[in-house]
């Protein structure tokens, strides 16, 4: 639960006593690069991502029209459909390759941009403090309780135009605020610690006391929140696209498992046609937050199992 | 107390944006939602005179300028005029949300209190035998956390209904009873909510655990708990009344924060098992263009949400302390 309140909270102690001042996440991932690579769990996670963005860009050269019809109705498993046939008679195999361009897009892009956003008003408002940073916090806590689902679900029955790109946009907009929120508070403990305050007093610009001195000891956090987002993301339009809303022309993960709810692939015991999907999602789900315990592992010593301080059961 | 005044101040401007962005809803669609929705009223049977004139207020589109319209908006949602359902027609809204609302509250907030008591009992353990068998498990949660929700629910649903008879396929009772306060009805109503309930249950108590683990472990390395060891209490009143109380914090704020992912799940849940819930009423809104019920709906769940996390925020306030000496 890395959502708790500013300076006062455990959690942030904890990333302030092992970030040395002054040093940065890039230093130590130097230093620590030997260990990095012996995190079992980074390893894994970077070895199943890695084998997923290269289905999705090579992938659908690979397979034939995943749209097309060409085998029975729901027929199971075999030789010549690996993955079975939905209702009207398509290569599950073809569209399970096929849609894996279109989830991992609105991850990574809807990530990148809810982690921008994060950075920019949780990082922006803790730098600069005062009235614009109270109302950027307020506006933060109030994206944070305003449940995000249904507001999406009721805007996209508003909208219902094409693409992924509402998609991408409603839920980055949707899920930047409890980042921003830690960002905010990790700011605020940096921004009055005696290395930032020197380069005040040495009289170095805004621009680059934020980029320079604050930005890389907060790169950690960024990273992680990144990670989180892009499973979010996923998760969310996995979601949105299994309910039925939002576009329902780009194939995704989601969108298989809308069409096989719809088409009764449940009650007809038509297993091949909605775990693999799910598998899909989960497995991507998995590898990301493997590599973030994995990079946790590495640069959060505290966490770290088998170096437990003796006498303590 | 200044840290209430504060806490009710927070959530009356958060009800106070969540009612303006309903007010701009409407305005994002390209054609006019007062005239969809009287034509699909008209299909569905004859709507009572006057109510083109109450949606267009209620939808924040009557005349007069942008303040008018807001005002009148306003004044419609004072007065609980929610429009009528196109959906359930000619079912008042506040009355559709009325009888399903229960059903989503009962069954998703027992399975969460659980989720989370089970969670941080476990999390607490495991960070206190850190290495221990328990501990070897945690990383297997990351699996469960990273599982879509509703796929969970639907591969339970497939094995525990479908090719086993455990439990019913789907509805929140069975269709050969009338709703009521009979035994029979209720011993159907808790059958039928066991499996959407176990889903929820597995489907977030992963995340409680390692945050709990975690913060048990940061918690065991601070001064007050070696202090408390080098006095030679038992483990169990440290792990209690030292490690665990002092770790457990985060994981209430993250509880407030969960509240409004869990009514979230609700929706994917109830869609999953065709549960008679307000989130399952929520979808056939939106697929009906049923504009007046999907704005209710989603104002209701969030003004519901809003008011959980008050109270979670006031518990936090009598629990820790520093809370209320620091503001």
């Amino acid at each position: 639960m890395t959502i708790a309140s500013a300076s006062t909270s455990p959690e942030g102690a904890r990333w302030g006593s092992v970030r040395p001042t002054g040093g940065g996440v890039g230093i130590r991932l130097l230093v620590g690069s030997k260990r990095l690579l012996r995190s079992r769990r980074l390893v894994l996670g970077l070895v199943v991502l890695a084998f997923f963005v290269l289905v999705a860009l090579v992938g659908p050269h690979l397979v034939g029209d995943p749209n097309a019809f060409v085998g029975p109705s729901m027929a199971g498993p075999s030789a010549r459909f690996w993955l079975g046939t939905t209702m009207p008679g398509q290569n599950i195999f073809y569209q399970l390759v096929d849609s894996t361009s279109g989830t991992l897009e609105v991850g990574f892009v809807a990530g990148a941009i809810a982690t921008l956003v994060s950075v920019v008003i949780g990082i922006g408002g803790g730098f600069v403090g005062g009235y614009v940073d109270e109302a950027l916090a307020l506006f933060s806590n109030v994206i944070l309780v305003i449940p995000g689902l249904p507001l999406i679900i009721v805007v996209a029955s508003y909208v219902r135009s094409g693409g992924l790109l509402p998609t991408i946009l409603i839920i980055s907009f949707t899920s930047w605020a409890g980042y921003a929120r830690v960002l905010r508070g990790q700011t605020l403990s940096i921004r009055n610690r005696d290395y930032v305050l020197a380069a005040r007093v040495a009289g170095e610009k805004a621009w680059r006391i934020v980029f320079v001195e604050i930005l890389p000891s907060e790169l950690a956090i960024i990273v992680s929140n990144f990670i989180f987002m892009v499973v979010f993301a996923i998760l969310t339009q996995s979601t949105l696209a299994f309910l039925g809303i939002g576009d329902i022309s780009t194939l995704t993960w989601g969108n298989m498992l809308n069409v096989a709810n719809n088409d009764e692939a449940l009650t007809s015991g038509a297993w091949w046609w909605f775990v693999p999907p799910g598998l899909c999602i989960a497995l991507v789900g998995t590898a990301l937050a493997l590599i973030n315990f994995g990079l946790d592992e590495v640069l959060n010593p505290r966490l770290r199992v088998y170096k437990a301080p003796k006498g303590r059961p | 107390m200044r840290y209430i005044a504060r806490k009710l101040g927070f959530y009356l401007v958060a009800a106070w944006a969540a009612i303006t962005l309903n007010f701009f809803l409407p305005r994002l669609i390209p054609g006019n939602p007062v005239e969809i929705l009287m034509s699909r009223l008209d299909q569905s049977g004859s709507p009572p005179a006057g109510e083109a004139h109450r949606l267009s207020l209620l939808l924040g589109l009557g005349g007069g300028n942008i303040a008018a319209q807001y005002w009148h908006y306003v004044d419609a949602l004072a007065h609980l005029n929610l429009g009528i359902s196109v959906t359930d027609f000619p079912v008042p809204v506040s009355q559709v949300i009325a009888s399903t609302l229960p059903w989503t509250l009962v069954l998703v907030g027992t399975a969460t209190v659980i989720s989370f008591v089970v969670g941080i009992t476990l999390g607490a353990i495991a960070g206190w035998k850190r290495g221990s068998w328990i501990d070897s498990v945690i990383p297997s949660t990351t699996f469960l956390t990273a599982l879509p929700y509703f796929w969970l629910a639907l591969l339970l649903l497939y094995l525990l209904a479908f090719v086993y008879h455990v439990f019913p396929l789907n509805g929140g009772y069975s269709p050969d009873l009338t709703p009521g306060w009979t035994w029979a009805f209720l011993g159907s109503a808790i059958y039928h909510s066991v499996l959407p309930a176990l889903t929820i249950v597995i489907a977030s108590i992963g995340g409680w655990l390692l945050g709990m683990r975690n913060m048990t472990v940061t918690t065991l390395s601070e001064d007050y708990v070696v202090a408390a060891e080098a006095k030679g209490l038992s483990p169990r009143r440290i792990m209690i009344g030292y490690a665990a109380r002092n770790a457990v914090m985060p994981s209430i704020t993250g509880f407030a924060i969960s509240i409004g992912f869990v009514v979230s799940g609700s929706v994917a849940m109830e869609y999953v098992f065709s549960y008679p819930g307000i989130g399952y009423e929520l979808l056939q809104a939106v697929n009906n263009e049923d504009y007046a019920l999907a704005q209710g709906i989603f104002l209701v769940i969030t003004l519901a949400v809003l008011g959980a996390n008050l109270i979670v925020d006031l518990l936090y306030g009598f629990i820790d302390p520093r809370t209320r000496q620091s503001r």
